[in-house]
């Protein structure tokens, strides 16, 4: 089949615009939720449609583009994703997060920090952070029209009463720019300090609920919590099997049926950069 | 004498070809119980919403006196200042506790989230707050983290006047709040509201059918037939000594116990 076949990066040049025009706005007001006319991609609902869009909006054809899906550059969805752009648009691709100008994810934010030169989009199934609590379209976007966002400390208040701690442990929500709350994707809240004051631009693609919104360059990003229940990083006992990294989101696996299991980097990438260093070290 | 703290002037509500409020006006003073009674239809629930700012009247006025002494037309609040009104200086208690409830949250969440919306931030305070409002509401403490989906009717209703009361409001909004549930049941929330009022020097407009609790509850009464207010007074006087013919028609199709 002809390459011709499609416009650069497979979406046409208008439909382009319209939602570069979306993630201007989202930009200039962070956190907010800006509605966007999704289009149907070739993939389905859930696969990361609002973030192919976001790339493919944003993509030219010097940019070197690096897919993660859950930390890891080898999931099905990531392949796809990356071959997508690689034959749409014919741009470079990369594993490594430091070459990469756009990095499309899903569910993680990459342990190596990002830079000013680089475009983080992320893939989000569910922006409302007060649906959890408000069914009504109409009555959240009041709320957050509003700035009414006492429902959020409900939640929280639930997740206490019932557990002891605050036990939401991904998509937890947080405030941007000292004014809209947003749910940050389904990340570990473990990334959630990486969002604040982040170097590189953020944005957040949601396909089927056609919402984009972004955090810019810099932004103050807080994690809600309490005065006497501070927000904490997800902390881990055990440290990578393979690279030994404690500093790093890890994976749990299951390695047999009798209860074995080991602990391993989310994030692929950093994880094999590590080994890397170690074997070179160990050579020497 | 002060100036009354809400003031409603000419009400009026169409719904197509029906009337169901025609040129009501009254004036509700600092900590007074006001009962609107009458039968089904006669319009009395179009009045409350439209006292309460949940609905808007076709003609007519209410204006409320706000903590700071201003009198302002509910009409003319920008929608987060009324919003704010409702959170903080009124309540509304709903007929059916669902309506009034988060039936997935706890007991504590429901009662600390008017504390939250107003920025407490302090789980520990927070969760205080609602175990004494829980028990000055007769809920056991035990009940504290269940849903209120657990709950029995009264309990409901009782955990729902205790969410709106945390933020110690000045003006409560109750339609039918002893509606559905037994008697034995209504003699004890009826007995706490009346508690409650008194300690905490309320202002309440309640909607009721039933003249008992209007009795039991109002210190001024007002009676609705189709729309229109064809009496009121001092409840005592309107209960005892009705003059229009409806009204002792009322009166007297009560049961006797």
């Amino acid at each position: 089949m002809s390459e011709r076949a499609y416009n650069f990066a497979y979406l046409d040049e208008q439909t382009k615009r319209m939602i570069r025009r979306a993630i201007l706005k989202a930009v200039a007001i962070p956190g907010y939720q800006v509605p966007f006319a999704s289009r149907e991609m070739p993939m389905p609902y859930g696969w990361g449609t609002g973030g192919v869009q976001v790339t493919a909006a944003i993509l030219g054809p010097d940019d070197v583009l690096k897919v993660i899906d859950q930390g890891a550059d080898d999931t099905t969805n990531a392949v796809s994703i990356r071959a997508f752009f690689a034959r749409t648009a014919d741009v470079a691709t990369t594993t490594d997060t430091r070459e990469a100008t756009i990095i499309q994810t899903r569910h993680r934010v990459p342990e190596t920090s990002l830079t000013e030169n680089q475009i983080l989009v992320y893939q989000v199934p569910i922006p409302e952070p007060l649906r959890f609590l408000e069914p009504r379209e109409t009555e959240t976007r009041t709320m957050h029209a509003l700035a009414e966002y006492g429902v959020m400390h409900v939640k929280l208040y639930e997740d206490i009463s019932r557990h002891g701690h605050i036990a939401t442990a991904y998509a937890y929500p947080a405030r941007v720019a000292g004014r809209y709350i947003m749910d940050p994707s389904p990340i570990p809240k473990f990334d959630n300090p990486k969002l604040d004051n982040c170097p590189a631009l953020q944005l957040f693609g949601a396909g089927r609920e056609k919402r984009i919104y972004a955090v810019p360059p810099y932004t103050k990003v807080v994690s809600l919590d309490f005065e006497d229940h501070p927000f904490e990083r997800t902390k881990f006992e055990a440290a990578c099997e393979f690279c030994g990294a404690r500093d790093s989101y890890l994976d749990e696996v299951v390695t047999d049926d009798r209860g074995g299991r080991m602990f391993v980097c989310s994030d692929t990438d950093y994880c094999e950069k590590r080994q890397a260093a170690q074997s070179r070290k160990a050579a020497e | 004498m002060s100036a009354p703290l809400l003031v409603a002037r000419g009400l009026g509500k169409r719904f197509g070809a029906v009337t169901a409020c025609r040129d009501i006006g009254f004036e509700l003073e600092e900590g007074e119980a006001l009962a609107i009674v009458g039968e089904s239809g006669s319009g009395k629930t179009t009045l409350l919403h439209m006292i309460a700012g949940l609905m808007t009247p076709d003609s007519g006025e209410v204006r409320y006196r706000l903590r700071d002494g201003a009198m302002r037309d509910l009409a003319t609040l920008s929608e987060a200042e009324r919003r704010a009104l409702m959170r903080t200086d009124w309540g509304f208690v709903h007929q059916d506790a669902a309506r009034g409830l988060r039936m997935n949250v706890s007991a504590g969440g429901n009662i600390g989230e008017r504390l939250m919306a107003l920025g407490d931030r302090h789980y520990g305070r927070i969760r205080q707050s609602a175990a004494q409002w829980l028990e000055r509401v007769e809920i056991p403490i035990g009940r504290l983290d269940d849903s209120p989906a657990t709950y029995s009717g009264g309990m409901r209703q009782r955990l729902q006047i205790a969410r709106n009361l945390v933020t110690a409001p000045r003006l409560v909004f109750m339609d039918e709040p002893t509606g559905g549930l037994d008697v034995s049941v209504q003699a004890r929330l009826l007995d706490l509201i009346r508690t409650l009022i008194s300690e905490m020097g309320l202002a309440v407009v309640l909607v009721t059918h039933d003249l008992s609790v209007a009795r039991l509850l109002s210190n001024r009464i007002l009676v609705m037939k189709q729309g229109e207010v064809i009496e009121s007074g001092l409840t005592d006087r309107v209960l005892d000594d009705p003059r229009a013919p409806y009204t002792q028609l009322l009166v007297s199709s009560v049961l006797a116990a």
